[in-house]
């Protein structure tokens, strides 16, 4: 479906009072989220159905988008949806430069714009999203509010102001792979992506993904992972609370991105916020005990202080560009975090490695 | 998809790599099709990482135009061939411990090679940095590359190697036809094609046989999409890959005549990443170290990929990927070749980061081949599986539409875009299923007439999502002819302009359209589109996305944008605290006849600027120069050299003035129309340029002058052509009227002719009359380079051709300075000059050329601009010719530099580098028009040394078995007869065509005699070529214009397909025949360029 000849105008607006003009696509409704910026050059459908973008406009710097369409909602075996990392789109807006309406691959099903006014998110089109980049590269990452001219705008939302962990965390346990798996890994999910349950699922292990408020003791489980989300780390006190005793136990535990940041508070740790984050495919990263690096796939905006770490842990990994925390582990036990997505989608694979490593650990430990 | 790939130290280089000390560097030479101008740029790149750290460069490249063999990089330059034999012998005198062969191209590689498996590399301790030479000899044998792919798990489109016809047929019958047949060791698919038949492979595989004694027998993959990621790796095994490419060409069409795009634009992320980690995962267990390419196939229908080929060394991709990304691909694999590692080399851009990192893009990057078919005789226009283009653009915007629009702009400064340009098409539905260089303007037309998206995808393999991209372009182009100027909606306007439409695009669909001057008509667009507030915008390539503040000075316009990213006005800002911005306009493609001696020139003049303390501004749009390098200007727009770019760029720089001398015809021909819209042309004022190039005007100066010049008149009509032709008496040179016909410069010898090529011509009209010219044969052709200062001149260069007139200048072996001109008629040709500056007041470069016969000089032509030759001969006299003007055009006092300086005791040859093999059917000889695709230059202490260099250079080889002779016309047989009596006394078997045979046989020499090709005999003169007794073919054309002589072609022909010499012009051919028996191989002395001229202060 080309976009509408006449589309209706429509402006990006920043609490801080900047303001960038465009047109809308997708629902043509006013909406208010935290923008943030995403330096991706492919992967929209995974990207904007990551849980971790609750809450948030979504601006992506690489200016063509919706060219290759939008795959089917087709499921595999284990009932998880084939091309999309949640159940539904998860951010509260799109911004980008150029939206070609006109798209074509051999496994879209619909339009980018189609499948946005079906789950009623907002798009934008026609920004000058370079101008607005720089703008929060400059300012950080603040609420804002896609306006449309003659409708009441939203009040502004900042995700980090509540537990947002809350609203895309399952509400009940499912477990995949039971009669498959040699190992069973339980993931508290706080907005997990489904690529992390199909890593763990294709090399062999059964996975039971519960509430993030679950009482873990009511799960029998060889592993545990801390899945990514969104939001301030802050807000979940009490699931590091909780977390830090688990920590006691010798099961091995391995974290991903707000994984991590609660892995840093159970570890006596601080988080801090980022001034813009960091979202992107082209994130480098080098692991401090090998010496290598790794170009990560990464969507963040808190990161772990390694420095407030309590001794008996360490800094792991570190950012190849500013220098924060990508990584922490305990010295000496099985206790693992990255700040970063091993299990890509959208991004590059060349830390899925660290699947392999934790499943072995888990199984060198059952 | 391959997802638990751990890093691993597979095939990575031994931590034993300790830093060179002295490295040798192998450059390209000529540039030919397929290895062009991205290698002065690699090149350049590794001279100055290399330096660096510390490492001293010695470089061997008898290219004498580029950056690269310039003052102040390499600590030592050779001129000389880049055989294993010259290279043994440099390394014999240089001691270097290193070698570096991936920045020149297949030329390299290959010397590389056998330097290495002759042993000379291990004899003398000298370590081939970077990639290990196994891994560049597995990736160039195509058998075991898809061995070895296959054992590491990679799909690869089944295919045998083959090394007989026999065994070509049965590959093919297993694998079932069509079938891709592609020769191993060679540069840009040369000799490889499809083939539908038994029939044809018989005919293909034998022409195969003649490059490369291995041929491939390939599943044909025509139809699929072709995707190339551009990997670097360093030796801990740090792997990333820079940037991905999309060709917008199906697969059938080599990636070097394809539109690319950057980044990919129809993948998704899983197939994006699939690719990504494939390529990545390939290249770590082939243990490169530094830079590689590696290309890909998707089948649109499924996402099934297979590898298709990787390159070990620095390629033109990589260059593209280069400027697409910011990346600095060439500098940072050197860095990696003598033992850095990622992690530890600086981000150039951002300046805070590391170069381990993958660029992220936030605009779209549309390369587009140039062509230059019409300028060879009998070439074919279709394009496929090898190459034939000649340069490229790089473009770059927002979206699709608007980066594809510049492209074409840029590529074909006739045309103004996708949309709009009145073209005629024969076929529309054969112009889509057989691509040629105008099949974008083909898809257009079709859409223009409605044709369905899915049939012309059917017809051309290009994917639907870019068709709807050039089906946007046409719809806005159909809305905008609604329009008047005047009753043109602001949105409409804005959308058109950010789907890349310029003003002149859109003055011409515009109800109201062009009357009169097209210039004028879009500047009326202009007016009024600024007066609605409708502009382009400046942004940065940061190669960040945005992501990190970056001090890069790269920088594009977009019409998808609401502000710019550099403060605008900084020049003015500047201009205030004491500095002041100089704009340099840049060569724009590189094609025949303007090539890399342009850019010499305009790198050279941007340096001479910051010296002089100016801030300088690049504009230019080619990928494959060094000007568009990061570290060239303070500020590069890598935008289109047109008249409303210029003005937007002026606009927001404001700078003193724009230099258009030096980037060739390109930026020159802005000159005029630049002055009328008042911007400051520095140098010669364009009132005087347009009296030189204006024929009736520098008509009109000669004969106030009183200088002589061959009569010419504008023919009206056919029958005012033959009145003049039988006034000045045949032969006459015809020039037609380049707006209408692409037709070429042809030279007539009889009123037929005449008639032939103006009909050719397609009309001749007293609105497009044609120029015609008395041709003066046998007579000497010299040229003058020079510089002046206000009307004065500051230095010149003399050089002579070795071919008399009727070679283009371009093509000619022009000797410097002069060896074989009387000293009155140089005294006299110094005089003109002198006179010839004065009235022209010129400040700045200039070329003049005159022909000498019978102590007769007329003058032909005069560029008030930089020429061709200037790097040579700045090179030559080690006096930087192009500095000294851009001194006198900013107005630095200056005095003549002293004559001593041009009392050499040396000789400098410049010889042309043909690219014929590349062109199937074209025929190899010379003519007015130019042809050669690259040039090399050599030194030596007399003209034969320097020729028999510069020769070796360009392909030729010493014959040692045979020479098949055909020499032209009585008159020249008789020239030719020392030269044939020269190759008798080798040792070397004489074969002679009949008159030939006759000839030589009167005069009392051996030959054999060898019937004609289109003689019913065997063996004929094919046969002797292809059975390998001849080395050396002299074949001159009795008349330089005669099509019907048919069996010169194929001798020609059959010579440039089989590999063998071929020498087409009698004064060349008695050169070089006195040259190879005066003088061996071991004659030829190895020096280098400071040991023929030292370095001066303030010099070159």
């Amino acid at each position: 479906m080309p976009v509408q000849a006449t589309p209706r105008k429509a402006w990006i607006s920043l609490r801080d009072g900047a303001r960038f003009s465009g047109f809308l696509f997708g629902a043509e409704v006013p909406v208010a989220g935290e923008v943030v910026f995403n330096t991706g050059m492919v992967g929209y459908p995974e990207a904007i159905t990551d849980p971790s973008y609750y809450g948030q406009i979504l601006v992506l710097t690489y200016p063509l988008v919706g060219n290759y369409g939008v795959p089917s909602n087709t499921r595999d075996a284990n009932g998880i949806p084939r091309h999309f990392e949640s159940e539904r789109i998860q951010i509260r807006g799109l911004v980008t430069s150029t939206y070609n309406g006109e798209y074509h691959h051999w496994n879209a099903d619909r339009s980018l714009s189609e499948w946005l006014a079906q789950q009623n998110i907002a798009g934008m089109h026609g920004v000058d999203t370079r101008a607005l980049t720089r703008h929060l590269r400059a300012h950080g990452s603040v609420p804002g509010r896609i306006e449309i001219d003659g409708e009441a705008a939203p009040d502004w939302y900042d995700p980090g102001s509540e537990n947002v962990v809350a609203a895309v965390s399952r509400k009940e346990p499912v477990t995949y792979g039971a009669e498959t798996g040699d190992v069973r890994i339980a993931v508290i999910d706080c907005g997990v992506k489904n690529n992390i349950l199909r890593c763990l699922l294709k090399r062999g292990a059964s996975v039971t993904v519960v509430p993030w408020d679950y009482d873990l003791a009511r799960v029998e489980y060889d592993g545990l992972l801390l899945s990514n989300g969104p939001g301030d780390p802050e807000q979940l006190r009490d699931l590091a609370t909780r977390v830090r005793g688990l920590l006691e136990a010798p099961k091995p535990v391995f974290g991903i991105c707000l994984g991590c940041q609660i892995m840093g508070l159970a570890a006596g740790g601080k988080t801090f916020k980022l001034l813009f984050g960091h979202r992107g495919q082209n994130q480098p990263v080098s692991d401090l005990i090998t010496k290598r690096w790794s170009i990560t796939s990464q969507n963040h905006g808190y990161a772990v202080d390694g420095e407030s770490l309590d001794p008996g842990w360490e800094t792991w990994f570190k950012n190849g560009n500013d220098g924060t925390l990508e990584g922490l582990r305990a010295k000496d036990r099985p206790h693992r975090a990255v700040q970063f997505h091993p299990e890509a989608v959208c991004g590059p694979v060349d830390t899925a490695y660290l699947f392999d490593d934790f499943l072995a650990e888990v199984r060198a430990g059952k | 998809m391959n997802d638990n790939t751990r890093p691993g130290n597979e095939g990575g280089a031994t931590r034993e790599n300790h830093m060179p000390r002295r490295v040798l560097l192998l450059g390209s030479g000529g540039l030919t099709i397929g290895q062009a101008g991205e290698f002065d740029y690699s090149g350049s790149q590794a001279i100055k990482a290399l330096k660096e750290e510390g490492v001293e460069v010695v470089l061997v490249n008898p290219n004498i135009a580029t950056i690269q063999t310039s003052e102040g990089l390499a600590d030592k330059i050779y001129f000389l061939p880049l055989t294993a034999d010259f290279v043994r012998r440099v390394i014999e005198r240089e001691r270097p411990d290193g070698i570096l062969l991936s920045f020149g191209g297949q030329t390299a590689l290959n010397c590389g090679v056998e330097l290495h498996d002759s042993g000379v590399l291990a004899k003398h301790g000298v370590r081939v940095l970077g990639t290990p030479i196994e891994t560049i000899v597995l990736t160039e044998d195509r058998d075991l590359f898809a061995k070895r792919l296959k054992e590491i798990g990679v799909p690869v489109a089944e295919s045998r190697a083959v090394a007989t016809i026999e065994e070509a047929v049965e590959a093919a019958e297993t694998i079932g036809f069509p079938i891709l047949l592609r020769a191993a060791y060679t540069l840009g698919g040369l000799g490889s094609s499809f083939v539908e038949n038994a029939g044809e492979l018989v005919e293909k595989a034998t022409a195969g046989f003649a490059f490369s004694s291995q041929l491939l027998v390939e599943r044909s993959l025509r139809g699929w999409k072709e995707f190339e990621y551009e990997v670097v790796r360093d030796r801990d095994d740090n792997c990333i890959t820079v940037c991905n490419m999309e060709n917008l060409d199906p697969m059938g069409i080599h990636t070097g005549e394809s539109i690319v795009v950057a980044p990919s634009q129809t993948l998704s992320n899983d197939e994006f990443h699939m690719l990504r980690e494939t390529a990545v995962s390939t290249i770590r267990k082939l243990g490169v170290v530094g830079e590689c390419n590696i290309q890909f196939a998707i089948n649109p229908a499924s996402g099934e990929f297979v590898a298709i080929e990787v390159n070990a060394r620095l390629s033109r991709s990589s260059a593209l990927a280069s400027k697409a990304t910011g990346y600095p691909l060439a500098f940072v694999a050197a860095k990696l070749a003598v033992g850095k590692t990622l992690p530890e080399i600086p981000n150039s851009v951002t300046r805070a980061t590391t170069a381990c990192f993958e660029p992220a893009l936030d605009y779209v990057v549309v390369k587009v081949p140039r062509w230059d078919l019409g300028k060879f005789r009998k070439a074919e226009r279709v394009i496929g599986s090898s190459m034939k283009s000649v340069g490229e653009v790089m473009a770059i915007g927002r979206s699709l539409e608007e980066a594809l629009q510049k492209a074409v702009r840029m590529v074909a400064p006739e045309l103004e875009g996708v949309y709009g340009d009145e073209w005629i098409l024969d076929d529309l539905e054969t112009e889509l299923s057989n691509p040629t260089d105008r099949r974008l303007l083909a898809i257009a037309e079709a859409l223009r007439r409605d044709w369905e998206i899915a049939r012309i995808h059917e017809l051309t393999g290009v994917d639907p999502w870019f068709l709807y991209r050039i089906q946007n372009v046409v719809r806005l182009g159909r809305e905008l002819s609604r329009y008047t100027l005047q009753s043109l909606p602001d949105p409409l306007l804005l959308e058109t302009k950010r789907a890349g439409y310029s003003d002149l695009q859109i003055a011409r669909l515009l109800l109201d359209g062009v009357k009169g001057n097209a210039d004028q008509a879009a500047l009326s667009v202009r007016r009024h589109r600024l007066d609605h507030g409708i502009r382009p915008y400046v942004k940065q390539i940061d190669t960040t996305a945005g992501e990190f503040p970056a001090e890069t000075n790269y920088l594009y316009m977009t019409y998808h944008a609401q502000e710019d990213d550099v403060p605008v006005g900084d020049a003015k800002a500047n201009r205030e605290r004491g500095a002041s911005a100089v704009m340099v306009l840049g060569s724009g493609a590189y094609r025949i006849g303007s090539s890399v001696e342009f850019d010499w020139c305009c790198v050279n003049a941007v340096q001479s600027l910051a010296r002089q303390g100016y801030e300088t501004i690049v504009v230019n749009h080619n990928p494959e120069t060094v000007s568009t390098d990061y570290d060239v200007a303070d500020r590069l727009y890598f935008e289109e050299l047109s008249l409303e770019r210029i003005l937007d760029i002026w606009e927001k720089e404001n700078p003193l003035g724009v230099i258009v001398s030096m980037g060739g015809q390109t930026p020159n021909n802005l000159a005029i129309p630049l002055d009328r819209a008042g911007i400051k042309v520095l140098g010669t004022s364009p009132a005087s340029i347009d009296r030189a190039e204006d024929r009736h005007k520098f008509s009109g100066l000669l004969d106030e002058l009183g200088l002589d010049q061959p009569r010419w008149t504008e023919a009206r009509s056919l029958e005012e052509a033959l009145r003049f032709a039988h006034e000045v008496g045949y032969p006459v040179l015809i020039r037609p009227s380049y707006v209408l016909s692409g037709a070429a410069m042809n030279v007539a010898y009889r009123d037929e002719d005449l008639e032939s090529y103006l009909k050719e011509a397609t009309l001749v009209s007293p609105e497009h009359p044609t120029v015609v010219s008395e041709f003066i044969s046998g007579a000497k052709e010299i040229e003058v380079d020079a510089v002046a200062n206000q009307g004065e001149v500051v230095a010149y260069a003399m050089g002579e051709h070795i071919e008399y007139a009727g070679v283009h200048s371009g093509d000619a072996v022009i000797v410097l300075p002069a060896q074989r001109v009387f000293i009155s008629t140089v005294r006299r040709l110094k005089r003109i000059v002198r006179e010839i500056a004065r009235s022209l007041a010129i400040t700045g470069p200039f070329n003049v050329q005159f022909l000498a016969k019978n102590d007769r000089i007329r003058i032909i032509e005069c560029n008030l601009r930089a020429s061709r030759s200037f790097p040579f001969a700045s090179k030559t006299y080690r006096l930087n010719f192009v500095d000294l003007a851009t001194r006198a055009m900013m107005g630095e006092p200056m005095r003549e530099v002293s004559r001593s300086l041009f009392e050499l005791d040396y000789v400098g040859v410049k010889a042309p580098q043909f690219s014929f093999s590349r062109l199937a059917g074209a025929d190899p000889v010379l003519g007015v028009e130019m042809a050669s695709t690259g040039e090399v230059a050599c030194f030596g202490d007399g003209l034969e040394e320097a020729f028999l260099k510069s020769f070796l250079s360009v392909g030729y080889t010493i014959p040692k078995r045979g020479v098949l002779l055909s020499t032209g016309t009585i008159k020249e047989k008789t020239r030719l007869l020392p030269a044939v009596k020269s190759f008798a006394a080798l040792g070397l078997d004489l074969y002679a065509t009949g008159g030939t045979a006759d000839f030589l046989k009167a005069n009392g020499v051996e030959a054999t005699w060898i019937p004609w090709p289109l003689d019913e005999a065997s063996p004929n003169a094919l046969d002797l070529i292809a059975s390998g007794d001849v080395d050396l073919v002299v074949n001159i054309p009795k008349s330089i214009e005669q099509d019907e002589l048919t069996n010169d072609y194929l001798i020609r022909r059959q010579a440039v397909d089989r590999g063998v010499p071929l020498l087409v012009n009698a004064e060349t051919a008695a050169l070089f025949a006195i040259s190879i028996e005066m003088l061996t191989l071991d004659d030829l002395k190895v020096r280098a360029w400071d040991d023929y001229v030292p370095a001066t202060d303030g010099a070159e």
